[in-house]
């Protein structure tokens, strides 16, 4: 029993992070309508970028190397990094591509993917890197003395990043003015342009916000696998998230990603050497199948009517 | 001047149904047939045959599959790899298995076996659509790679389901040299583009268009949409699984599921893109570029740049290119080079004279 929770909380633990990912695919899909695979490009560009500015700014600024100031520093200009993809994104392949049907939009952001696949290490080289963020990576002993069960630190301080993004997310879309205006774009586009909302702004805003959780979870993921390329393929994770979930909803993301990790990780342990093992690599995208044969929409995703 | 069809008078439906209604392009392509499978395996030297000329004839047949199945009936997949795999096993599986199996039989039933699975991860296609059957895909993919390298049955108890393709024997005669390849290669991808450019004229083709135009309006006239989706999706499969075997025993020889991955699917679906979504001419134009591209980049970077660069940078430089381009086409012209073809083809019966 006392294993099954250790797995348990294992796999909602990195559903959390895979959640995390799914929160960036949800922002976009809800102001934009567009299904953005380069997320996981953009987790990967993001980590990359935040590793590669700690290696070299203390040798251009001569900060003390890992300190605090040079944590920060990376952190601003990788958000500007950010900034400048979301610019050019809305600039280069939305703009132009505005009025066409979804999966366009999609297929575009395939060559997004590898676009900024290509150019993040074009920059800082495809070297697996280490990320420390100066969290410890051990488990916590009043788990351990009272419960017996093993818990890393660092996968809660990761639980509440994710937690704390979230309700700052919930927050920025209820109660600010740009907020307002991302929720009634999300919406209606045609209506909110009627009333004066500028559509470019409002995409610039909502790619560069969800470049700046694909910083966080970049950084998250890098520091506990290391930043290197197969951040990509797991980032292909956050999909059945999606799925399970809802694209257009966040708690949707947030619930359908402990589900994936939890039951992806019990499968794993349990199911999977009775097959073989191996079965998380495509256990999620048989999970969400199954589920969307039955709930097409998703938990918490809006019901789609169909009109010929 | 040379190129238009004055005098041409078609008197009957059949004249009027050609694929080529053109005499000159019924030279054309003559021609050009004549030209890949007469002189090309005289004159052109080992390599290009081997490392382009089949690949690219193979790669188009898997980019049929897969435009039958998006450019035509408009059903996002991302797991043509996986298919092209079940269609390599499956004919493996026959060659080995069944003493006396003839080759072309062993592809086919290839085919069929890549059909059946491609079914049954079809059948979601009748709730879902879209995004959703994208990531639907996305479970073919890695579930088939995953079956075929943990269920060592596939592979003869090999270790890690790598496969060594059988010596090929039609009616006694060997193919071992790449001419001999390349030919029956070229036989079984004109063969097969023949009837995949005459299905999509048809009802069947038809009523994918409809469906993949709208689905919901394509069910109000009476079009059957689970029998109309479920048989682009078998076709499809069928394309990609023959492609899958002719790749395991035409090009590489010696395969393993982990070979027919993600990024293969990806370099299928960039193929239909850049050559044309919804179009078998489109298939052959993307499969070349595609192939050419890297080869072409690896060739003249280092020539332009020098030692300057680093084969990494090429490598990176190969997926900047290979996403501008997507994102490029997409915006510039999105239905690619078939549509670049087709608007030549306008410009030259007007040559010289415009109007």
């Amino acid at each position: 029993m006392q294993f099954f929770f250790e797995v348990l909380i294992g796999g909602l633990l990195s559903g959390v992070l895979y959640a995390l990912v799914a929160l960036g695919f949800v922002l976009i899909y809800k102001a934009s309508g567009v299904f953005n695979f380069a997320q996981g490009a953009m987790v990967f560009f993001a980590a990359l970028t935040f590793v590669g500015f700690l290696e070299v700014l203390p040798g251009w600024t001569g900060m003390e190397e890992g300190g605090r100031a040079v944590f920060w520093l990376a952190f601003v200009l990788s958000l500007a990094a950010m900034v400048v993809l979301a610019i050019a994104t809305e600039k280069f392949v939305l703009r132009p591509l505005v009025n066409q049907p979804p999966i366009t939009l999609f297929m575009a952001t395939i060559g997004l993917t590898f676009l900024v696949e290509g150019i993040a290490q074009g920059i800082w080289g495809a070297n697996v890197r280490g990320l420390d963020l100066g969290i410890a990576d051990v488990p916590i002993e009043y788990m351990m003395d009272n419960f017996n069960i093993l818990i890393s630190s660092f996968d809660v301080f990761a639980a509440a990043v994710a937690a704390v993004l979230v309700a700052a997310l919930a927050l920025f879309f209820q109660y600010t003015r740009i907020g307002r205006a991302l929720r009634a774009v999300a919406d209606d586009h045609q209506a909110a342009l009627s009333i004066g909302i500028p559509l470019r702004h409002i995409w610039v805003i909502v790619w560069a916000v969800a470049g700046f959780v694909a910083l966080v979870a970049g950084m998250i993921w890098g520091a506990r696998n290391g930043v290197q390329f197969a951040l990509t393929f797991t980032a292909l994770k956050a999909l059945p998230v999606l799925i399970l979930g809802g694209f257009t909803s966040v708690p949707g993301a947030i619930v359908g990603g402990l589900i994936i990790g939890a039951s992806e990780k019990l499968a794993e342990v349990y199911v999977g050497p009775f097959v073989g093992g191996g079965i998380e690599s495509w256990f999620p995208y048989i999970l969400a199948l199954g589920f969307l044969l039955i709930r097409p929409e998703g938990l918490f995703g809006e019901k789609h009517i169909d009109r010929v | 001047m040379l190129y238009r069809e004055a005098g041409q008078f078609k008197a009957s439906y059949e004249a009027d149904q050609q694929i080529f209604p053109i005499l000159q392009d019924r030279i054309g392509v003559m021609l050009l047939i004549g030209f890949f499978a007469l002189a090309v395996p005289l004159f052109a030297d080992q390599y290009w045959l081997k490392a382009i000329l089949i690949p690219v004839l193979i790669f188009s047949l898997a980019a049929i599959g897969l435009n039958i199945l998006t450019g035509y009936a408009g059903q996002l997949s991302l797991g043509s790899a996986a298919f092209m795999a079940v269609g390599a096993f499956g004919a493996y599986n026959f060659m080995l298995r069944i003493d006396g199996m003839p080759f072309l039989v062993a592809i086919l039933l290839g085919g069929l076996c890549a059909a059946l699975v491609g079914v049954m991860f079809g059948l979601p296609s009748l709730r879902i659509k879209g995004f959703y059957l994208a990531v639907a895909t996305l479970a073919a993919q890695f579930f088939i790679v995953w079956a075929l390298v943990k269920i060592e049955w596939f592979s003869n108890y090999s270790s890690s389901g790598v496969i060594t393709a059988q010596q090929i024997e039609i009616l006694g005669f060997a193919f071992e040299g790449p001419q001999s390849k390349y030919l029956l290669t070229l036989f079984v991808v004109v063969m097969m583009a023949l009837a995949a450019k005459n299905m999509v004229r048809s009802t069947t083709g038809r009523s994918w268009m409809a469906v993949r135009d709208m689905d919901v309006a394509a069910e109000v006239i009476g079009i059957r949409l689970m029998r109309t989706k479920l048989t682009a999706f078998a076709v499809s499969s069928f394309y990609c699984g023959v492609a899958g075997a002719l790749y395991a025993y035409t090009y590489i020889g010696t395969v393993e599921p982990e070979g027919f991955n993600l990024d293969l699917s990806f370099k299928i679906l960039f193929m239909i893109i850049i050559g044309g979504v919804g179009s078998i001419m489109g298939s052959f134009l993307g499969a070349a570029f595609i192939v050419l591209l890297p080869i072409a980049l690896d060739v003249f970077v280092p020539m332009l740049l020098g030692d300057l660069v680093s084969s990494s940078f090429v490598s990176n430089l190969q997926l900047i290119v290979f996403g501008g381009l997507i994102v490029f086409f997409l915006i510039v012209e999105p239905h690619g080079l078939a549509r670049l073809w087709q608007i030549g083809k306008e410009k030259l019966r007007l040559w010289p004279f415009p109007h």
